[in-house]
């Protein structure tokens, strides 16, 4: 009989890395005031709505995996005069890594991405997910075209990477690789995605 | 030949739209040229059509308007990615080339073609289907009208009788 291929995805809080997101995703984003953010869900989502409230600069998911990065370029491809940054997880990119290469042929100056990496499918009981097994989205973010990109595991590190995010002549990511063990800010937000978007829309349209 | 497809871009450009996604396919050959050269529309070809759903909701959050072009079998790949446009009652106007539909002869484009209708309604959207040339204009104004001016989501299908059915 043949040996049955394996990878494993029982739960398992084995980290990728060892920052804690609490203290690295707000040191990394500086300013959250100073973009305009679209979040992926779940932990990220988090994150982003502790930076933020009580301000609406932000528009965060809790479904439609894999659609983050996108959202993300056809606001930025809106609004030129902003600079937009997007905000997800390992797992939410790798539903739909393709869009770093959509991102890539178009390289737009105000884009950029942060993906959080734990390593784990937080929200459903922290089964590995591939980055734990050995997948680098980062040299997959390069693969695709994009030229500005760090992996980020240190916090000696973090603040060259700030800086690319903002200085990058086209688009650019950044791998935050942070330990599964310290979870996402605790926060209470709505999930009805109508009043998500007008409220954005509200707060960072121009008037007229 | 192209002189609907010319009438359909020049209405999406009526509606001020500014961002125009795809997966190439033949039957939007010409839109896709269109948009290509048009130096007031960002046109940007995706790796899977989910991404132009995603990215026109994007597009809305920072006030312009756009549109996904996509053959039938695309919009398989979207279905989930249409809860955020259900969810958040974003605008949205899908262009979908039909194929499994009127004398399809490749038997895998079939159950996708047969399925787009019920699939799209079943998720909120509103779909018109173009049979004629000469009703592209119509149906095209029609359409930019409930999704831009109502804040709809439609889906307007142009089927096999009026951009030909593929000979296998």
């Amino acid at each position: 009989m043949n040996e049955a291929f394996r990878a494993g995805t029982a739960a398992d809080m084995s980290p990728v890395g060892t920052l804690d997101r609490r203290e690295a995703v707000p040191a990394l984003v500086g300013n959250p005031q100073d973009w305009l953010i679209v979040a992926g869900l779940a932990g990220t989502a988090k994150d982003t709505a502790a930076m933020c409230e009580p301000e609406a600069n932000y528009f965060a998911c809790a479904g439609v995996m894999g659609g983050a990065v996108a959202m993300g370029l056809g606001l930025a491809l809106a609004r030129p005069d902003r600079s937009v940054l997007v905000l997800t997880g390992d797992g939410e990119l790798l539903m739909n890594v393709g869009s770093l290469a959509t991102v890539a042929i178009l390289n737009p100056p105000n884009l950029s991405i942060v993906c959080v990496d734990n390593g784990h499918y937080g929200e459903t009981g922290y089964q590995k997910s591939h980055t734990s097994l050995g997948v680098d989205l980062a040299a997959m973010a390069s693969g695709a075209g994009i030229t500005a990109v760090r992996s980020v595991s240190e916090t000696h590190e973090i603040e060259e990477a700030g800086r690319l995010l903002r200085e990058a002549n086209g688009a650019s990511f950044v791998l935050l690789k942070i330990t599964p063990d310290a979870p996402p800010p605790v926060i209470r937000r709505s999930l009805d995605a109508a009043f998500a978007k007008d409220r954005f829309r509200t707060a960072t349209l121009p008037a007229g | 030949m192209t002189d609907w497809q010319e009438d359909l871009y020049r209405v999406l450009k009526e509606f001020e739209v500014s961002q125009v996604s795809y997966v190439p396919d033949a039957g939007h050959r010409v839109l896709i040229d269109m948009s290509l050269a048009d130096p007031e529309v960002h046109s940007v070809p995706l790796t899977t059509e989910e991404e132009g759903i995603a990215m026109l909701a994007g597009a809305h959050l920072g006030g312009a308007r756009g549109v996904a072009a996509m053959q039938s079998s695309g919009i398989g790949n979207c279905v989930n990615m249409f809860s955020l446009v259900k969810n958040g009652l974003f605008p949205m106007l899908v262009l979908v080339s039909m194929r499994g539909d009127f004398g399809e002869g490749n038997p895998w484009q079939m159950p996708m073609g047969q399925a787009v209708e019920p699939v799209m309604e079943a998720m909120g959207f509103i779909t018109v289907r173009i049979d004629r040339p000469e009703d592209v204009e119509g149906a095209m104004r029609a359409a930019c009208t409930m999704v831009f001016k109502s804040g709809q989501a439609v889906g307007v299908l142009l089927t096999q009788k009026l951009i030909g059915a593929k000979a296998f």
